[in-house]
């Protein structure tokens, strides 16, 4: 089978190291991945709160193109990785399906732009792909350097796993936990896998943000992570950039990686750091590597 | 337009129309003197009339009196829905002397008024609807209803307290009962629970006492272990099939007397206790409670090492001095002959696994509502101890009402009891333990004779209510106060507030659901299922225990979820309707069969293949097919293939059906 | 039928529908007041199998833009199997209609159980549109449908007919 990859505006910025990651982990399993040719913004966050209109036309016309460049096989199997993107186009999908008024607005807005969409398309995740798709033993037979003795708290964040996924439970998911499993990694029981991690408030209110950034961190650190994992480019970022300044609001050192899940895949993989981004990472998941090789990583 | 082609043997055809006016239901939506003057028109209509209640004394009188003096000598009713009042009219027909067959319902009130907001379009449906009727009854011809006699055996199905009620009753009346139970004992969820709301009496108690009697009475097979395994015939003349599972112990010879299970192998139980609904561990030969019934043992062949593997030192049958074991016991098949059957197979408890966000299978200390009733029973795995993973009694506990209830990502519906066992079992815990106790609801709901009076008595106890749905439970602590608890978030909505309750042990009130197998059982005895899978009755308010299908009828909470006196009230009134059925002896089967004309049949046997009833034979001397009146179930399904339509069918020839179809469009 | 013009076509809808599932599902549909377009007129049928495919050509001659036809789910039929041989016969008789230039979305068959008032009110409503875009099905009346080209063909028709009789 083979996937047309959307990586949506965050994975060619403040997202890179999680598009280099996934590129290089999906390398290695040799599943190919076609970048959607052409792609546009997937209409979420502005679009959506302004215009619903157009944020679905916008959606549309990434599910038209990417039907076009499938050609005639079956269903387009659209993988995308950012959350936010993930939500909206899976937002887009169920309303052009169940809302026919709002159907024949995008048809003609497509139309207008000589592209015809035909509902063949599927909008996953990567997560979803690795777990679902791809046997185990593939991506077991990949490990080269074991997670052992490393807890990784696995963050899915609030956008991914509700209200459109299927893929995953939307309250206590367990598709990041199996990988993390399979890559020999520790995963730690943390309550707040799918809680808000603050979002663009970070951006706005940003006291209210970070103390929603914190409460997550300060819960994971007490659980005795060494590790977080997420699956989102905005979480990422909310998550690792503000911890200097958390630990100055409440006092607190917490010091944690933040990475990808397609990172620490890539690094079990035992693939070159730089082309897993993690050259671009703020708190250096190095300590966390190393010192579990004598066995007894104890947190700093 | 079409006119009448064959007069009734005195003349021509002369039709009386009667609309109903409904009080308002019909009267509000459609003008009803329009379609009386319209009625007045047709072909064949020599009286048109209108009355408020067509189906009131009065109204049918209305009928009678014209029948009597000859004005008309078939009657259309354009009322309410044939299902509901055609019996109705049919037997105000016979009391005037006349066929109850030359009579035809126009439906404009289910189909029409209450479905047709715009008035205008509700009446110019309703006269094509009697339009319709009027075009088909000219040709109605007078028919005879055929009489069956009525097995008097009955089947009940299910064994809780709503199915040994049922028997009881029926036993009682002398009717002999064949009692089928997929368990090995009969008792059911309330052979589980300690005490009943709102009496707080015990349940063992009032419960098994029935049991025993259902157990020595002489009218009543009890075949527990046991399933039906197919249904044929009809109403007054079922032939039942029933699967008796292996229990590998002879049921006359065994005394319950333990000795078996105490020899087993195991010395300690290796599979999941059933009837402690996982809170102990059972043997493979095991008895389920000490007062089920039959008490009996049973062996469970998936864990039994002899059954499995055929390797045992086979101790238990040794130990049993009745030479009851038997190993070798197989399957077995009965087969009875019933008139009535009564369906009681109860509901099933939901999975609070569902609900991922409640942390059920996750926190040791969470447990389901069925759980807590077995642990607060006396004879429960605990003995009666409420108290938590690690021994220690609970000081705070969480009730979580409508579990799977109230909520369309599980169910809609309210599942009616759990607001009651909650008050229960919040009562018990705080009697046993101490306890704080924290219920947490949505509305309480304690409709029920002596229920808000205990309602009133729980919250003199100081037991504390907080009114809103819970959003989750984690063990996710903030305060110091919190650490080692489990956390119940929810909003306080008589507060306004987010609210963090930190508490030892939760219970989830889980709520009620049809068995897994409900779809398969509904199949089996013919009958439907509302979309969520309770059995459906045939009428909510009118007739709540029958079904769709004659001489099948419901107790207890296969039909939706019920308390222990809703389900036995509801038994007794299956009882009863079985009893009318049975004891008048004989029933009256519509005549809307088939029937071949003999001149027409070229004898292609096209039909005799497509009977599902084998009613139709085929006779090689005169080259024809014909239908026994007997078994044929008026389905039709013949007489739409007959390819030359010498097959018709009462009350739905092809003809009426026709000029019913031109009725229908003449007037659109 | 003045309201049948281009501007304001009400579309007539013939339904059959079988007694246990179908015909009461529209009661409850009734009971629980769910309003429905008035289009479509019921004739009741003990069940699904007995809709002779005459019933429909019959419903079409006379007028009718559409029919319905409503019965238990697979599995659920009263008789059986009834509904299993409605669905046989349903789509011969499509085949057969769309030879004879009558639409498809005409005719259509709905399993319908007893519970499911709102689907009898869903599918009323989408049939009523559904054959409200289609437009009116002007069949042409039985005389003009063969046009006689010459005239001994029906000089012929009547010798033919009176020498069958015979």
């Amino acid at each position: 089978m083979s996937y047309i990859y959307y990586p949506g505006c965050s994975l060619k910025s403040t997202g890179r190291a999680y598009e280099e990651s996934l590129l290089a982990v999906f390398a290695a399993l040799d599943i190919p991945l076609k970048e959607l040719e052409d792609w546009n913004c997937c209409g979420a966050t502005a679009y959506m709160s302004i215009s619903e209109l157009k944020a679905f036309a916008l959606s549309a016309r990434n599910f038209a193109l990417a039907e076009r460049q499938n050609g005639e096989e079956d269903y387009a199997e659209m993988v995308v990785p950012c959350a936010a993107c993930y939500l909206g186009l899976n937002k887009a999908h169920r309303y052009l399906a169940e809302y026919p008024e709002l159907r024949k607005k995008i048809d003609r807005a497509l139309e207008a732009g000589g592209l015809k969409y035909n509902d063949k398309v599927h909008v996953r995740h990567p997560l979803d792909i690795l777990v679902n798709d791809i046997p185990a033993e593939k991506i077991t037979s990949q490990v080269k350097k074991p997670l052992e003795g490393i807890k990784v708290a696995c963050y899915y964040g609030c956008q991914l796993v509700r209200p459109y996924a299927d893929f995953d439970d939307s309250h206590n998911p367990q598709t990041m936990d199996k990988l993390i499993k399979l890559l020999g990694g520790e995963v730690v029981d943390w309550p707040l896998k799918t809680r808000c991690c603050g979002g663009s408030l970070t951006g706005t209110v940003q006291d209210v943000g970070i103390r929603l950034s914190y409460v997550l961190l300060a819960e994971a650190r007490k659980r005795g992570c060494d590790i977080v994992a997420t699956a989102c480019p905005l979480c990422q970022f909310n998550l690792e950039c503000y911890q200097k300044r958390m630990s100055n609001l409440y006092g607190q050192e917490l010091n944690l990686p933040v990475l990808y899940f397609t990172q620490l895949m890539g690094h079990a993989f035992g693939l070159e750091s730089r082309k897993l981004g993690l050259n671009r990472v703020f708190i250096k998941p190095s300590r966390v590597f190393s010192k579990k090789e004598g066995g007894q990583y104890v947190n700093s | 337009m079409s006119t009448a082609k064959t007069p009734s043997s005195n003349g021509k055809p002369k039709v009386g129309v009667y609309v109903c006016h409904c009080g308002i239901n019909i009267a509000g939506k459609v003008n009803v003197q329009e379609t009386v003057d319209f009625a007045g028109t047709l072909p064949n209509v020599t009286v048109a009339r209108e009355y408020k209640f067509m189906c009131s004394d009065p109204g049918q009188e209305l009928i009678q009196k014209d029948l009597r003096e000859g004005l008309v000598d078939r009657v259309v009713v354009a009322s309410c829905s044939p299902l509901m009042h055609e019996p109705t009219f049919r037997r105000a027909m016979i009391a005037a002397d006349a066929n109850p067959f030359l009579f035809q319902m126009a439906n404009i009130r289910e189909h029409v008024s209450w479905v047709t907001p715009d008035k205008g379009a509700a009446t110019e449906k309703s006269k094509a609807l009697i339009a319709a009727a009027v075009a088909r009854i000219v040709l109605h011809k007078p028919l005879e209803k055929t009489r069956v006699p009525v097995n008097s055996n009955a089947l009940v199905v299910g064994g809780g307290i709503a199915g040994i009620h049922a028997a009881l009753t029926l036993a009682d009346a002398g009717r002999k009962v064949y009692l089928v139970e997929k368990e090995p004992t009969i008792g059911g969820h309330m052979a589980k629970f300690d005490k009943t709301f709102p009496t707080l009496d015990c349940s063992a108690c009032i419960l098994t006492p029935k049991m025993s009697a259902v157990r020595s009475h002489p009218n009543i097979t009890l075949w527990t272990y046991s399933e039906v395994a197919g249904v044929e015939g009809f109403v007054g003349n079922f032939n039942v099939k029933v699967r008796r599972k292996p229990r590998y112990v002879k049921e006359d010879l065994c005394v319950g007397c333990y000795e078996c299970v105490e020899a087993c192998v195991f010395k300690k139980g290796v599979t999941k206790d059933e009837f402690n609904v996982g809170l102990s561990k059972r043997r493979p030969i095991y008895i389920p409670f000490p007062q089920a019934t039959p008490l009996v043992a049973v062996i469970d062949p998936e864990s039994c090492v002899q059954i499995k593997r055929n390797k045992c030192k086979k101790t238990c049958v040794d130990a049993c001095e009745r030479g009851a074991i038997d190993f070798d016991q197989k399957e077995e098949i009965k087969e009875v002959e019933v008139g009535a059957i009564i369906l009681a197979t109860g509901f099933k408890t939901f999975d609070a696994r569902r609900i991922s966000r409640y942390g059920y299978g996750k926190y040791p200390n969470i447990y389901t509502s069925l759980e807590v009733e077995r642990m607060v029973n006396a004879a429960g795995p605990t003995g009666g101890e409420v108290h938590l993973k690690n021994g220690e009694k609970p000081r705070t506990v969480g009730i979580v009402h409508c579990v799977g209830s109230r909520d369309s990502r599980t169910n809609a519906y309210c599942s009616r009891v759990c607001c009651m066992y909650s008050l229960k079992l919040a009562h018990l815990i705080k009697e046993r333990t101490g306890a704080e106790v924290y219920n947490f609801y949505i509305d309480m709901r304690t409709p029920g004779k002596g229920y808000e009076e205990f309602y009133e008595k729980l919250l003199k106890e100081n037991v504390h209510f907080i009114r809103g749905r819970v959003a989750e439970i984690s063990d996710w602590a903030t305060i110091p106060e919190e650490e080692g608890k489990l956390v119940i978030r929810a909003e306080d909505t008589l507060v306004g507030a987010v609210r963090r309750i930190p508490v030892d042990m939760v219970v989830l009130s889980v709520g009620l659901e049809p068995h897994d197998d409900a779809d398969d059982v509904r199949r089996k005895f013919n009958i439907s299922c509302s979309h969520e899978g309770w059995f459906l009755e045939r009428h909510p308010k009118l007739a709540p225990v029958s079904t769709f299908t004659d001489g099948v009828f419901l107790a207890g909470a296969c039909q939706g979820p019920k308390d222990i006196p809703d389900s036995v009230a509801q038994a007794g009134a299956a009882a009863a309707e079985a009893l009318a059925l049975i004891d008048k002896g004989y029933v009256e089967l519509e005549p809307n069969t088939a029937y071949v004309q003999e001149e027409f049949c070229s004898g292609c046997k096209t039909c005799v293949a497509l009977c599902p009833y084998s009613a139709i034979s085929f006779n090689v001397e005169k080259n024809i097919s014909s239908v026994n009146g007997a078994l044929c179930k008026g389905c039709g399904t013949c007489v739409a293939a007959c390819p030359s339509g010498a097959l018709q069918q009462n009350l739905f020839t092809d003809e009426q059906i026709l000029h019913e179809i031109e009725g229908v469009i003449s007037y659109v | 039928m003045s309201d049948n013009d281009r501007n304001h076509f009400e579309p007539r809808i013939v339904a059959f529908f079988c007694n246990w599932c179908t015909y009461t599902a529209a009661d409850l549909a009734g009971t629980a007041r769910m309003t429905y377009s008035p289009n479509v007129r019921v004739i009741r049928i003990m069940c699904s199998g007995r809709l002779d495919p005459q019933f429909v050509l019959k419903a079409f001659r006379e007028g009718a833009d559409g029919v319905l036809i409503g019965g238990c789910h697979p599995g659920d039929c009263h008789y059986q199997e009834g509904n299993y041989k409605a669905l046989r016969r349903f789509k011969l008789l499509k085949r057969f209609l769309s030879q004879m230039g009558i639409e498809e979305e005409r005719i259509r068959l709905e399993w319908i159980a007893a519970s499911e008032g709102d689907k009898v009110q869903k599918v009323i409503n989408q049939m009523t549109e559904q054959v409200r875009k289609l437009g009116p099905l002007n069949l042409e009346p039985i005389s003009q449908m063969h046009p006689p080209k010459e005239k001994n063909v029906k000089a012929k028709a009547v010798a033919m007919a009176k020498g069958g009789a015979s």
